[in-house]
């Protein structure tokens, strides 16, 4: 397999990853804080509501789940470009409305289907681009004497 | 409405501007040989000791808690594909900053991507 295949394929499966760990990370931050309820924009409302989300344990595993793909963003950032993970990762939001109807149960109208299909056809043309333009950074090695 | 497009904006610009040095600090750490954990941590302990990641590190928070506020005032379906509004702002940075080569394929897919996005955070603003 070519160095250019490998690369891509690797940038792929970190991209998955990465879409199925922000995913899963926002649809529990949204359980849980639709449980706290909306938040009042004031010193004392926001206050309070950091002391709802920091006890709530829906949103530590959502919190869990955004780490990993904080982890597999900055690693997949470190030989990919930016311009090419960013909108790859939009993928998601095929991902995120299917996950929006079955466990929110809300409404998917057919115009929202339509923006969900441009952007899937989106991604398959970042997709196309090479996943690297920009020079190779080599770590550098401890010389030992 | 005004107060969720007032922190979206606030949202958009300190989730990019978070990303971009972030992005800048981990290829200047460069990639783990091989994606294992262990060589993972390793990467990870480079890159936080990289200054660009602590640049990035209270942009991204601060974006991370308008998010959690956004998510509370509006469906999720709204707040997400809004946040992708950084693909436009973001590819600018990539191209000007990062001084990545962004060709006409990639242009056209970030285009796409922001009418999939108008079109369904249109689709999600309630009427109040």
């Amino acid at each position: 397999m070519g160095r250019e295949s490998r690369l891509r394929i690797k940038t792929l499966v970190m991209v998955l990853a990465m879409v199925v760990c922000a995913n899963t990370g926002d649809l529990l931050l949204k359980r849980g804080m639709t449980n706290i309820g909306a938040v009042e924009f004031s010193g004392g409302g926001l206050a309070h509501a950091f002391r709802l989300t920091v006890t709530n344990p829906v949103i530590w595993l959502g919190i869990l789940f955004l780490l990993g793909f904080m982890i597999c963003y900055m690693t997949v950032l470190s030989w990919a470009d930016y311009s090419y993970v960013m909108p790859a990762g939009a993928f998601g939001y095929a991902l995120l409305t299917f996950l929006a109807v079955v466990f929110l149960h809300e409404s998917v109208s057919p115009r929202r289907w339509v923006g969900v299909v441009l952007i899937c056809i989106g991604v398959l043309l970042v997709g196309q681009t090479k996943p690297r333009t920009t020079e190779v950074v080599v770590p550098q090695q401890k010389v030992v004497a | 409405m005004t107060a969720t497009f007032l922190l979206l904006a606030l949202f958009l610009a300190s989730s990019t501007g978070g990303e971009i040095a972030m992005s800048y600090g981990v290829k200047a750490t460069g990639e783990p040989k091989r994606l294992r954990p262990k060589e993972i941590l390793q990467f990870l302990g480079r890159a936080v000791c990289n200054g660009w990641f602590w640049v990035g590190i209270p942009l991204m928070a601060f974006s991370f808690y308008a998010l959690l506020i956004l998510l509370s005032w509006q469906p999720i379906s709204f707040v997400i594909p809004a946040s992708a509004l950084t693909n436009v702002v973001g590819t600018l940075g990539a191209k000007y900053i990062l001084k990545e080569e962004v060709n006409t394929a990639r242009w056209a897919g970030v285009i796409l991507v922001c009418i999939g996005v108008a079109l369904v955070s249109m689709d999600s603003i309630p009427v109040r």
